[in-house]
């Protein structure tokens, strides 16, 4: 009896055992790193969950259909916890060990470019949805798709905004000394001369920063009527609390990548009036070529997760969505096909349009896909964002001066 | 000029709390040549009882003060049992490992439960306005609330019966045994007075700044460059080591980039060490 028993405890587990092999030639294995923990937690986390839930949607639809055959998708994700030493040791697991045929980036600019150097090395494509810097497209890589608006563009539309408003504002730049936030105030700085603003202080913190005193001091100082800079959320975020308790009087503040999360809002008053240049927000209104509208994302997001999405949850589904995309066009998962297809894409979905450079010198680099500018603003009593620039894409007045 | 003065008034402000919170590491070597690694951890526990204390139970952030000193003093009892006790005596490298791994754990558990996002305590307290600049409310009572504790922490080590005992065991364990004292009592109190200011210190540090479960490291490591420029085991000499690492940062932040801040702290920490190996302030031991 026992033995019995058994033998069909062993046939069963056989049978569980077989299931996934049977399944497997129709599976695609998509590896990535986020960052679970660290200080890059809070925007990787919300770039996965994008991601995911991209994933779960097209198993539901029975897969990728390349040719005649269906692949569903299985992602292999580890925490990288926001170190560059732990993405390039994961990433060539990814590959190697976990035969990833399709990578997905890490989030931030500083580990995507250490991502890419593996991914690279091994030739594998890698869809880009979290590394903005340019630099990295131009080293001469060729599997790289960046499907976000490159870190040069982020502070156009805050600097042509506060010039409409203030042709002859005082900016103080603040910023992280990280690769992406380098990037981002290199150009802005030259967009700014070029606007005729004054720039009236020019400031690198490190990125660990968790007291901004002497650095608000120094705004105050400068007496700065703007500031453009900030890095990611944690010193983004405390940024905007002490300019609000040191009272900086500023007339305008643009912070990068913080306050596009909706956890931003916990610092009540001290969020109001701050502008994020956003890659997307949910009141955009794109027609897109396929898949979802911004609103239905919006709404199957807050359904899945009771979170509202935000540029980053976006960004990492549209970069499911363009890689599906690319597969259906080639009829094949064949890296080079797909590669092609990739070069050759040129789309709009609810995330806005992307198409990629395929010159050698820039590789990958986005170039379609527009940002917006964002404000906090009180909202039927609550604290919101509204898209307050470009002015063909409002959804609320500018508030100027914040105080 | 105006801003540099507002520069070192903050500078002030903020490096009396550093005080405090080495004023805690500072106690626990004095006494029992113990370096507490857990202190980070301890800071951060502290944090995030504000934390929740305002934001769950809607206390008012400044009321669970008391309380949370009295959690920090319980649980370093706790701590000191479990963690420290054996390690008593035995080369220093034991209790650092054993109070590192007592840290990873704390990290690790805070971690697990609150992950590593940023956490806000919103407090609304009126700033003192002076030129253009402000100083928050915030800054002002946190130094105000630590000069107050750093008074009552002299008065209990030099006017009460047990506090001298403290000061007896730091100075010479062996010889404050001899004549009746228990130390191993006072050893397990100074340790849990240690953890409270601790505690404290992350308290009054979640008022002025954002944190998140990884926070304590920062603080930690400032603790340690304050107690080498006040002295080891040397309170008052952690609290002025704190105002003088305040008043570096205050002073040299409006002529360089800010940067560069943490290479002066840390060289002069190696400074210290090197030139005044028993602290900048330490005048006299206790």
């Amino acid at each position: 009896m026992l033995r019995g028993k058994l033998a069909a405890a062993a046939v069963a587990l056989g049978v569980l055992a077989a299931a996934p092999a049977l399944a497997a030639d129709d599976e695609i294995t998509i590896g990535m790193t986020l960052s679970q923990t660290g200080p890059l937690n809070v925007d990787s986390v919300a770039q996965m969950r994008g991601a995911e839930m991209w994933r779960d949607e097209v198993n539901a639809a029975g897969g990728i259909k390349a040719g005649d055959k269906r692949y569903k998708v299985r992602f292999v994700s580890y925490d990288d916890q926001s170190q560059g030493g732990r993405v390039q040791q994961l990433y060539t697991r990814l590959i190697v060990q976990d035969k990833a045929q399709f990578l997905f980036s890490p989030y931030s600019s500083g580990l995507t470019g250490t991502a890419a150097v593996i991914s690279e090395q091994y030739g594998k494509i890698m869809v880009i949805t979290g590394g903005a810097e340019p630099k990295t497209y131009e080293l001469g890589n060729k599997d790289l798709f960046q499907v976000i608006t490159s870190a040069d563009h982020y502070l156009s539309g805050a600097v042509d905004a506060l010039h409409a408003k203030n042709p002859k504002a005082a900016v103080a730049f603040v910023y992280s000394d990280d690769p992406f936030s380098k990037a981002v105030v290199s150009a802005a700085r030259e967009q700014a001369a070029e606007a005729g603003l004054k720039i009236v202080l020019d400031e690198a913190y490190p990125p660990n920063t968790t007291d901004f005193s002497a650095i608000v001091n120094k705004i105050i100082g400068a007496q700065a009527d703007a500031l453009l800079g900030g890095g990611h959320y944690p010193d983004g975020a405390t940024l905007a609390r002490q300019l609000y308790d040191q009272k900086a009087n500023l007339k305008w503040a643009t912070i990068l990548v913080a306050p596009g999360n909706e956890e931003f809002a916990t610092l009540g008053p001290a969020a109001l009036g701050i502008s994020v240049p956003s890659q997307w927000e949910s009141q955009a209104v794109y027609k897109p070529d396929f898949g979802p509208t911004g609103a239905e994302f919006a709404k199957a997001f807050k359904a899945k997760f009771n979170l509202e999405a935000d540029y980053h949850s976006a960004s990492g589904y549209t970069g499911g969505a363009i890689l599906q995309h690319a597969i259906e066009q080639a009829g094949s998962i064949e890296p080079e096909k797909v590669a092609a297809a990739l070069n050759g894409t040129d789309v709009t979905t609810f995330f806005g349009r992307v198409k990629f450079a395929t010159e050698a010198k820039r590789h990958g680099l986005q170039l379609a896909h527009e940002m917006v500018l964002a404000q906090w603003q009180n909202k039927d009593g609550k604290l919101a964002r509204e898209i307050v620039w470009p002015k063909s894409a409002q959804t609320a007045e500018l508030l100027y001066p914040l105080h | 000029m105006a801003g540099i003065l507002a520069s070192i008034v903050d500078g002030l402000l903020v490096g009396a709390v550093y005080g405090l919170a080495a004023m805690g590491i500072t106690l626990i070597w004095g006494v029992m040549n113990v370096v507490n690694l857990t202190h980070g951890a301890l800071i951060v526990a502290g944090m995030f009882a504000l934390y929740i204390a305002t934001s769950a139970l809607g206390v008012p952030p400044y009321l669970a003060l008391p309380p949370i000193f009295v959690a920090g003093f319980l649980f370093g009892l706790l701590l000191y049992w479990i963690a420290v006790h054996r390690m008593i005596g035995r080369p220093p490298l034991m209790s650092l490992l054993s109070t590192f791994s007592v840290n990873l754990v704390l990290i690790g558990l805070g971690t697990a439960v609150w992950g590593t996002r940023l956490f806000n305590v919103a407090v609304t307290l009126p700033g003192v306005s002076w030129n253009r600049y402000t100083f928050p409310g915030t800054h002002i009572l946190a130094a105000g609330l630590t000069a107050l504790l750093a008074g009552l922490l002299y008065l209990f080590l030099y006017r009460t019966r047990i506090g001298k005992a403290i000061r007896a065991v730091a100075d010479n364990r062996e010889a404050a045994e001899l004549v009746g004292i228990p130390t191993t009592r006072v050893l397990s109190l100074a340790f849990a007075l240690g953890s409270a200011l601790a505690g404290v210190s992350g308290m009054l540090i979640g008022t002025m700044f954002p944190f998140t479960v990884l926070s304590g490291d920062a603080y930690q490591l400032k603790s340690f460059v304050v107690t080498a420029l006040g002295g080891l085991g040397n309170p008052t000499g952690a609290l002025l080591g704190g105002i003088a690492l305040g008043l570096i940062e205050g002073l040299a932040t409006p002529f360089m980039p800010v940067s560069w801040t943490l290479v002066i702290e840390f060289g002069l920490f190696v400074a210290a060490l090197i030139l005044f190996p028993r602290g900048i302030f330490a005048l006299r031991r206790w």
